[in-house]
């Protein structure tokens, strides 16, 4: 039976202001897979992973690495992982292959092995030339990529990215999906993934896990996901303003503006009906697009209802 | 991790522990080597060739040894634990707390790079006091032994401090109010033969006389203590001092929520 890369067993975290954080979570990573841990700001998305990577102690429950339990032999676990932390966390006062080389170090690696290999990522990430500034002078982006360098330089078998395009430009961001999906597919690096990007979410993982409030309240395939959207919403483009908003019979209807109207569609629903009853008053649409992501939506829906909060968006779960 | 794998990471912290106060040489080395010589100038051959000797030889003899342990112990200390937090502040620290080294090798390696600073500035000022007097050692193995005990203990002591430091002010606390005052107290420029019996009595319950003694011990051949008790209470220290800082590192003390 192949490992799971991350399995992760009623695990608990009570920090010292008595605040539960996580609440007996169950969570399983397999090998190679590319994996979306997502969930609102305190959620406690970040408190799982410190515990993976043992930068937060937990109260109870079971961590293992490939196999490996955390709690009998955290060395070796540690061995299959790679870290690309939140908040930049290197000395910015050293250089750059400095910062990738002495990683190494730290995971018992020779500088024989160490440089190609140094060479090889920073080249892959752009970074080369940047090799002998100091950390400090580099952009936002490039600091996000020299994380990446760092935690891959002992080639982990298991890659955490805990928002790792964070203020990054739109170009730059797709450059490193496409890295990202290189690794997970060429290399067979399982990539575990917290974003508060869902299109990015949405566009890389294949298996995705929703965390609120310090439970788990879904972890099923993207695909599955996605299927359980209910109700997407659409914004209507006019080709002239209105003053009176349109009647369309079995839509939830919204006008955002005096140009622009937004449209509830229930699965089964058909947009061809919508269209027919506005252009009968006489009413144009130039263009539409959906007014979130997909995944966006359901992120919304799930997290509000699992808060016990009503759904604020259009977009909503069968239940 | 295997022996060499160990070893590998053990020597990557020291290499970037000595070079980090090589490249501020400025900040780490030099401003010891000046207070020295002011030492050496005001105490030495000023006040000194008023006071003439102390216990049998010329008092800037005297005090040499005191004030090269003296820099020893403070750049130790302050290496390691202005190194270690900046770490912290920086969270870099979290590079090592998620690699596969042992705790131990995270704290030695630290500790070697204190030890290296205190040891390097011990020479420097050993160097400038040649130009004041004449040193002839007495018993050369006793004193490397002592200084390198002295330079351990300390480098301990800064990382337990950084570890506990919460700010930047909470690393400087113990440098003045602790580590100032007990060094001024531990024989440095006075012996306590001078002091008053209550107070010779309390001064042996300064580890740093002992430390500053066995080390004139071994330069000039006087001291005020039993210098085999002084071994065994500095021996004893690092092996409370190493363990107290183990237990921290493995609980996480400062590091870890």
């Amino acid at each position: 039976m192949v490992e799971p890369a991350l399995s992760i067993q009623n695990l608990s975290k009570v920090y010292g202001n008595n605040f539960h954080a996580l609440k007996g979570i169950d969570l399983e990573v397999p090998q190679g897979d590319f994996f979306a841990l997502l969930g609102p700001n305190g959620a406690g998305k970040s408190t799982t992973l410190g515990i993976v990577c043992s930068l937060v102690n937990k109260t109870s429950g079971k961590v293992t690495i490939h196999g490996v339990d955390i709690d009998q032999d955290f060395s070796k676990a540690k061995y299959y992982l790679g870290v690309v932390p939140q908040e930049f966390n290197f000395n910015q006062f050293e250089k750059v292959e400095d910062i990738v080389l002495t990683q190494a170090g730290y995971y018992g690696m020779s500088m024989r092995d160490a440089k190609p290999r140094a060479k090889q990522l920073l080249e892959d990430l752009g970074l080369w030339d940047k090799r002998n500034s100091t950390a400090r002078m580099l952009s936002g982006g490039m600091k996000r990529r020299l994380m990446i360098a760092r935690a891959l330089i002992h080639r982990p078998r298991l890659l955490i990215l805990d928002e790792p395009t964070a203020g990054v430009d739109i170009e730059l961001r797709r450059s490193m999906w496409e890295y990202m999906r290189r690794i997970n597919e060429d290399e067979g690096t399982t990539i575990i993934l917290t974003t508060h990007y869902l299109e990015e979410a949405e566009s890389l993982c294949r298996n995705i896990a929703i965390i609120n409030q310090g439970e788990i309240i879904q972890n099923t395939t993207m695909r599955d996901l996605l299927t359980q959207l209910d109700t997407e919403t659409f914004l209507l483009d006019l080709a002239a303003p209105i003053e009176q908003m349109p009647l369309v019979e079995g839509f939830e209807l919204a006008q955002i503006d005096a140009a622009q109207l937004a449209i509830s569609i229930v699965k089964g629903q058909k947009l061809n009906d919508v269209f027919s009853q506005l252009s009968a008053q006489g009413v144009q649409v130039v263009s539409m697009r959906n007014r979130a992501n997909r995944l966006e939506e359901l992120f919304v829906s799930l997290v509000e209802k699992s808060s016990g909060s009503a759904p604020k968006a259009a977009g909503g779960i069968r239940s | 991790m295997n022996a060499k794998q160990t070893w590998t990471a053990l020597w990557t912290i020291i290499v970037r522990e000595v070079r980090r106060f090589m490249r501020i040489w400025p900040q780490t080395l030099l401003p010891p080597s000046i207070t020295m010589t002011m030492y050496f100038i005001i105490f030495g051959n000023l006040i000194g060739s008023r006071v003439g000797e102390m216990e049998g030889v010329p008092y800037m003899s005297y005090i040499v040894p005191g004030l090269i342990m003296m820099s020893v112990i403070t750049n130790s200390y302050s290496n390691v634990a202005s190194s270690f937090f900046s770490n912290k502040f920086q969270r870099s620290v979290e590079e090592l707390i998620v690699s596969p080294m042992p705790n131990w090798v995270i704290m030695m390696g630290f500790v070697i790079g204190g030890v290296a600073r205190g040891l390097g500035v011990g020479i420097i000022v050993t160097a400038v006091s040649l130009f004041f007097t004449h040193l002839d050692v007495q018993h050369p193995l006793l004193t490397i032994a002592v200084v390198i005990m002295t330079a351990v203990l300390f480098s301990i002591g800064g990382f337990i401090n950084s570890l506990l430091a919460n700010k930047f002010d909470d690393i400087s606390i113990v440098p003045i109010f602790v580590l100032t005052p007990l060094t001024y107290l531990g024989g440095v420029f006075y012996s306590i033969s001078m002091l008053p019996e209550f107070w010779q009595h309390v001064s042996l319950i300064n580890p740093i006389l002992y430390m500053v003694n066995t080390f004139r011990y071994g330069i000039l051949g006087i001291s005020d203590i039993n210098v085999t008790l002084a071994f065994a209470a500095i021996a004893a220290f690092i092996i409370v001092f190493y363990c107290f800082g183990l237990w921290l590192l493995k609980r996480g003390k400062g590091l870890r929520s």
